[in-house]
């Protein structure tokens, strides 16, 4: 016998899923104004293609591999495939029983956890931008969805998974996703290789306007991801949409002030990305903290990420948009900040919680860390051995919108008439 | 017959464009170029990343214009877009051989 449907919450979870479905395409933007203009449909196309394909995956199998009945605290099983059984609204999925019973239809949770799904292998995007091979992008997303985040999303999310029961927290996906997608985005890279001419080469950003479009779609959407997170329209949900937003924009300050003082002026590229970084950071912890403690986490994120995206040159990994800068290292820093700052009724340290919660953290944060990693860098190689993950070097010259899509972002003038074959 | 080419700041065009209707020029071609003299190219930064840009903006004109009025119109594309400041751009004046217009046929200075 499953909780009562509460229609308050219900309809809060349905529209979070909506918003988060929306940050998927704001995300293409934020990355598609980033890249050159031969490659923006390239990009924007791996972002939505997510959309179709990890949407399907995850109806078919994968929520059931993330949320079915649990095996050893690793995996779910295949109870749930093709979403069967979810519409009776008196199941209780696996461990959300007692106090963590859901009051929302069991469909209205699959599909909001559908949605996360959805846009954390986009996230991968933003590192392997300009010269991979859209085939292999699809190949390697679906196995990737399978291999590594249902296995992750089933330890972090669901009750019955190994680090939830040891106590790690994470409110809406600092490991599970960002972290995650952003040490997937390393080992993609790695395998990859850089662009040809990078660094030396002149790379810029095609448009600008259309990264802060996605910025403020990302941002906007990110409220669903982490209000969402609690589950119900309740006093959390509200603290979680507080945080959210004050930690983006306490971000957005901090990357703008050390870009100011290493650079020389602040940038609309840097407040895109500020935010960004405040938003990736407060994700683990904003159901667990309040005050202004998401200010604080948001402005060291904005003025670490911005540092740390220095570190790809250092290192000579080319990390094209700096989703390890960002992604990973916010995703990190948020998750370990929140074993020091959560309120004390969740354990954080410097609150008075003790130091268990903090060992949780670094324990989810380096088994995350490891299992993605490896996972995704023999995933990486073997679908570059079999299908190749990389485009040519005529087809990188020339662009992925004309050699994968067949097709051009932006058409100017009437020059250059087109005709049409076989009319 | 000369032809008279000029490259000026971008914003300047209206200015020019007004100056060579003053001193009766019937027609112009506008034409938005890229480009480097004195003034150089300037720098851009993304995410910490320093690019230089070699290559400014720039709009070249180009006007027909008879023997005689030729130091006239030269004077009137300066005067325009001058500003003092470096990148103000050049005019040069080149000989033309012969100017056909489409429509009629004329030709020579009937054409201009």
């Amino acid at each position: 016998m499953g909780p009562t449907i509460d229609a308050g919450n219900t309809a809060w979870l349905l529209v979070s899923a909506a918003l988060v479905l929306f940050m998927t395409p704001g995300l293409a933007f934020f990355y598609g104004g980033m890249v050159r203009s031969k490659n923006v449909l390239g990009m924007l196309m791996q972002n939505v293609f997510c959309m179709g394909l990890v949407s399907v995956l995850w109806a078919a199998v994968v929520f059931s591999l993330a949320f079915g009945k649990d095996h050893g605290g690793l995996i779910g099983d295949f109870s749930f495939t093709g979403l069967k059984g979810l519409a009776d609204l008196h199941l209780a999925l696996p461990g959300y029983t007692g106090a963590l019973a859901l009051s929302v239809p069991p469909l209205a949770f699959a599909a909001y956890q559908m949605m996360f799904a959805v846009i954390t292998p986009a996230l991968i995007t933003g590192a392997t931008a300009d010269r991979m091979k859209f085939a292999g992008w699809a190949v390697f997303t679906g196995l990737w969805l399978v291999l590594v985040y249902a296995p992750v999303a089933h330890w972090v999310f669901s009750p019955t998974g190994w680090l939830f029961k040891r106590g790690a927290l994470d409110f809406a996906g600092g490991t599970v996703v960002h972290i995650n997608a952003g040490i997937a985005a390393l080992a993609c890279v790695l395998v990859l290789g850089k662009r040809r001419g990078w660094p030396g080469e002149a790379m810029p950003p095609h448009s600008l306007p259309l990264t802060l479009l996605g910025m403020g779609i990302l941002w906007f959407g990110w409220f669903g991801f982490n209000a969402g997170s609690a589950l119900a329209a309740n006093g959390v949900a509200a603290k979680a949409l507080m945080n959210t937003h004050l930690a983006a924009a306490a971000a957005m300050l901090g990357w703008l002030v050390v870009e100011k003082i290493k650079d020389g002026h602040a940038t609309t590229l840097g407040a895109a990305s500020g935010a960004v970084a405040g938003l990736v950071a407060i994700t683990p912890c904003a159901g667990f903290v309040s005050g202004m403690v998401p200010i604080v986490i948001g402005a060291i994120a904005g003025a670490v990420c911005f540092l740390a995206i220095q570190l790809k040159f250092r290192f000579g990994y080319d990390d094209s948009l700096d989703v390890v800068g960002v992604h990973l290292v916010g995703g990190i820093l948020g998750s370990l900040l929140l074993g020091l700052v959560a309120e004390k009724g969740f354990g954080g340290a410097l609150s008075g919680g003790g130091w268990k919660l903090f060992g949780n953290q670094v324990l989810a944060v380096g088994a995350t860390l490891v299992y993605s990693f490896v996972v995704s860098l023999v995933l990486a190689k073997v679908v570059d051995m079999v299908i190749g993950l990389r485009v040519s070097p005529d087809d990188e010259q020339q662009g992925l919108d004309l050699t994968q899509h067949a097709e051009t972002a932006y058409s100017f003038g009437e020059f250059g008439s087109m005709g049409r074959i076989g009319a | 017959m000369k032809a008279v080419i000029a490259v000026v700041k971008p914003f300047k065009l209206d200015d020019v464009k007004d100056a060579l209707k003053g001193v009766g020029i019937q027609g112009m071609t506008v034409s938005e170029v890229q480009g480097f003299g004195r003034q150089r190219g300037h720098t851009e930064v993304y995410r910490g990343a320093e690019y230089t840009i070699d290559f400014v903006p720039k709009v070249r004109i180009e006007v027909l214009a008879d023997d005689a009025e030729v130091l006239t119109v030269v004077d009137a594309i300066v005067n325009a877009a001058r500003t003092g400041k470096i990148g103000d751009g050049k005019v040069w004046v080149t000989p033309v051989d012969s100017v056909v217009r489409i429509r009629t046929g004329e030709m020579g200075p009937d054409a201009l």
